[in-house]
């Protein structure tokens, strides 16, 4: 009796901590015609927003990977990945996101890349910009003193070999030293090239440039004359994969190809937002109204279980953190719903147990709970089922957040439905008050 | 339980509307949105009176090919819907939009190109699929104790049977309406509308069952028929109270939540209720009708 007063109270104060989290890690919304990106004050742990909630763009890339060996793929594709971030990122957007997504089965796998832009919807450089081949270029290094300055500068003088020209790139190991270098391969009409460039420019260096960016600043040791270079100079292993995934990315680029362009206005995302705000308050208020005329007392008790859960679910929306789309959202007003069912389901078999008669306030609540509990955890079993197939077939990023949130709705509503809930009625039921706890147990338009 | 008695009316019911949908969906086809078949979208909303409907037709003739379709929404916007277009295109369309000199903005543009829309189409159906069969067995797992008088297999069977049921209906409902209103499409977020009223819908049968399991346990000599009988009637207001706290949420969320989620909302409606319906009135009396149909075969 003590011990559940105890539990619940110490329950409640974790919750209501919970509640002040989630609300205190929110900054007021500044409607997005005014703020041009983040503002700089926002909590790490603010709400992440879908693009269809905040306006953005959406791009769906195909590679065409038939000349990829199937084993260099995956390798090829972070690749890819990389050089497209990098010039995602001379955008300066907040946050973009760019990822490889692979579907299917067997031989009809097909690997796609997902750019997301948000608050972007002049999109036109962008694609431009991404669509591009991406360059492999080889440049010498000269120090010149540019006219009007004292200072030497760096420049990069192109040579004309470029990726087209490598074979292949691969790491290989120093058979004394057992230290890692890059093997380097040209084609017959680069090793000519390679050996004429090698011969007149020994000391000098060679530096490797990939979109533009120097990617290594090996220097000639001497003439190469066979079309097969090792850049060496105190590499990890780790170092060297990675300059070779470069290189190798760089000689046979994946060429990619716009499959799928969704833009969203930042006007119409707010009044998403706001719509799906709106509603989840509403229905909370629906199911509290309906909870407490049809169960009484163990409604209002359902009600708190159910505010927990409110307040879980959107801590660890911030916490995971879930990314929150308009399907999203309607995904947790479900939740809500669904999540009183566990309760219904006890409060009828407590009812059950209070017309068969005989039994104290406390035996009918542990009854009711016991009995309950097997069709909670079957039916609740199977939700999930229906939400990790969803989460894992689906190639819609609206759906995975949809499932997501369905499978975090199903599993926190069986522990605040049936945990809380139980704590609570327990530290509030009294043996001493068996008249008044029946009536504020009972409830009357019901079927007994 | 008057359930199980006039349980034939019940299957006539049920048989009627599915019979209708299926119907509905052989009469008018399925109205697929551009994330399955391939297509563009773009949403504008004037500043002051939007121009009407065949110049904006007539303009989006004139860049892209094919046959668009303009549907007004809000005051002041308009939906146009049409092939598959490339950014440069997008460009031109804008800028012949622009040229009556009236302002607007571009609220949205989705383009899907026809490869991808067929994938996703292809896993859409494999994912609903999957869905069933796993349901087939888990039910079959959860209730593999109960073997007398109906296995446990059937149970997943007959699950299953329900859930085709609130599948059809509100897939039915859907190429009626679309073929109203071309804005109500079979898109993805229709098929997660189905995924989450099967989902809904076997945890209802579930309820269901696992109460015939129980009073199996408990009531060894009593008819079958009576048993099912009585644990739809211990249910019932279970069943009832759990969709009404559902259905209550989708109805406030079809009102005020957004135009994004309006048909998601729709859809889930329409499987909810058909999906409670099935659960109480078909499910479980097709357990009685299957135990008859063993008994005769003996």
């Amino acid at each position: 009796m003590f011990k559940h007063r105890l539990i619940a109270l110490i329950l409640l104060i974790v919750a209501a901590g919970v509640g002040y989290f989630v609300y205190s890690t929110e900054v007021p919304r500044i409607p997005s015609s005014v703020a041009t990106s983040t503002p700089a004050t926002a909590s790490r742990f603010a709400f992440k927003l879908g693009l269809d909630l905040n306006g953005g763009s959406h791009l769906v890339y195909q590679a065409d990977i038939s000349k990829v060996a199937a084993g260099d793929v995956a390798v090829s594709m972070d690749a890819l990945r990389d050089v497209i971030e990098k010039r995602v990122n001379l955008f300066g957007v907040s946050e973009p996101l760019v990822q490889v997504e692979s579907g299917g089965v067997g031989s009809t796998i097909s690997q796609k890349l997902v750019v997301e832009l948000p608050g972007v919807t002049d999109i036109q450089k962008a694609i431009d910009l991404i669509g591009k081949t991406p360059l492999l270029e080889f440049k010498l290094a000269r120090q010149t003193t540019l006219p009007g300055t004292t200072t030497p500068q760096v420049i990069f003088q192109e040579t004309g070999i470029t990726g087209r020209l490598v074979q292949r790139a691969q790491v290989a190991f120093d058979q004394t030293t057992g230290s890692p270098y890059v093997q380097l391969n040209f084609n017959s009409e680069g090793k000519d090239l390679f050996a004429k460039l090698t011969r007149e420019h020994v000391g000098e260096v060679l530096a490797i440039f990939l979109d533009n960016q120097p990617i290594s600043l090996p220097v000639i040791q001497e003439e190469i004359r066979d079309g097969q270079a090792q850049i060496s100079g105190g590499f990890t292993p780790q170092e060297a994969k990675l300059l070779v995934r470069d290189l190798n990315y760089g000689a046979l680029p994946v060429p990619i190809e716009l499959v799928s362009t969704q833009k969203v206005g930042a006007s119409l995302g707010e009044d998403a937002l706001k719509g799906g705000v709106k509603a989840g308050w509403i229905s909370f208020l629906v199911i509290a109204a309906f909870l407490i005329l049809w169960y009484r007392f163990p409604g209002f008790l359902a009600v708190i279980a159910l505010a927990v859960y409110v307040a879980i679910i959107l801590a660890l929306f911030k916490l995971i953190p879930v990314t929150l789309t308009a399907a999203g959202i309607a995904g947790f007003i479900l939740s809500i719903g669904m999540a009183v069912d566990a309760n219904i389901l006890i409060f009828e078999r407590m009812k059950e147990e209070f017309r068969k008669g005989g039994q104290s306030v406390d035996a009918v609540i542990r009854e009711g709970f016991s009995r309950a509990w097997l069709s909670i955890r079957d039916s609740n079993l199977s939700s999930i089922i229906t939400a990790v197939i969803l989460y894992w077939f689906s190639n819609a990023s609206v759906v995975k957040g949809f499932a997501l949130i369905f499978a975090i709705g199903v599993l926190v509503s069986m522990f605040t439905a049936i945990t809380v809930t139980r704590t609570l009625l327990l530290a509030v039921s009294h043996k001493n008050h068996e008249g008044a706890m029946k009536f504020l147990f009972g409830s009357g338009a019901t079927n007994s | 339980m008057f359930v199980v008695q006039h349980r034939k009316f019940f299957y006539i019911l049920s048989a009627v509307l599915v019979v209708l949908s299926i119907v509905a969906v052989a009469v008018h086809g399925l109205n697929f949105g551009i994330d399955f078949k391939g297509g563009s979208l773009l949403e504008i909303t004037y500043t002051d009176v939007r121009p009407d409907m065949q110049t904006v037709k007539d303009a989006v003739t004139s860049v892209v090919e094919g046959e668009p379709s303009v549907r007004p929404i809000g005051e002041n916007g308009y939906v146009i819907r049409m092939k598959s277009i490339s950014e440069t295109e997008r460009q031109s369309l804008i800028a012949k939009l622009g040229e009556g000199g009236q302002k607007f903005t571009e609220e949205r543009f989705d383009s899907i190109g026809p490869l991808l829309g067929k994938e996703s189409a292809r896993k859409s159906l494999i994912s609903i699929v999957l869905v069933l069969v796993m349901i087939i067995l888990f039910i079959a797992f959860a209730f593999r104790k109960v073997s007398e008088p109906v296995s446990s297999w059937k149970y997943g069977v007959i699950a299953v049977i329900a859930l085709a049921h609130d599948v059809f209906i509100p897939t039915g409902v859907f190429a009626l309406l679309g073929n109203l209103n071309p804005t109500i499409e079979i898109d993805t977020l229709f098929v997660t509308a189905l995924l989450v009223i099967l989902g809904f819908s076997v945890h209802d049968t579930i309820v269901v069952f696992d109460r015939v399991r129980e009073n199996l346990r408990i009531h060894k000599n009593q008819p079958f028929e009576q048993t099912v009988g009585e644990s739809i009637s211990q249910t019932f207001t279970r069943s009832i109270n759990t969709s009404l706290t559902v259905v209550l949420s989708l109805v406030v969320l079809y009102f005020v939540g957004g135009a994004a989620t309006h048909n998601f909302t729709l859809a889930l409606l329409i499987g909810i209720i058909a999906g409670t319906y099935s659960s109480i009135f078909l499910g479980s009396p097709l357990l009685v009708t299957m135990e008859k149909w063993q008994s005769r075969k003996k």
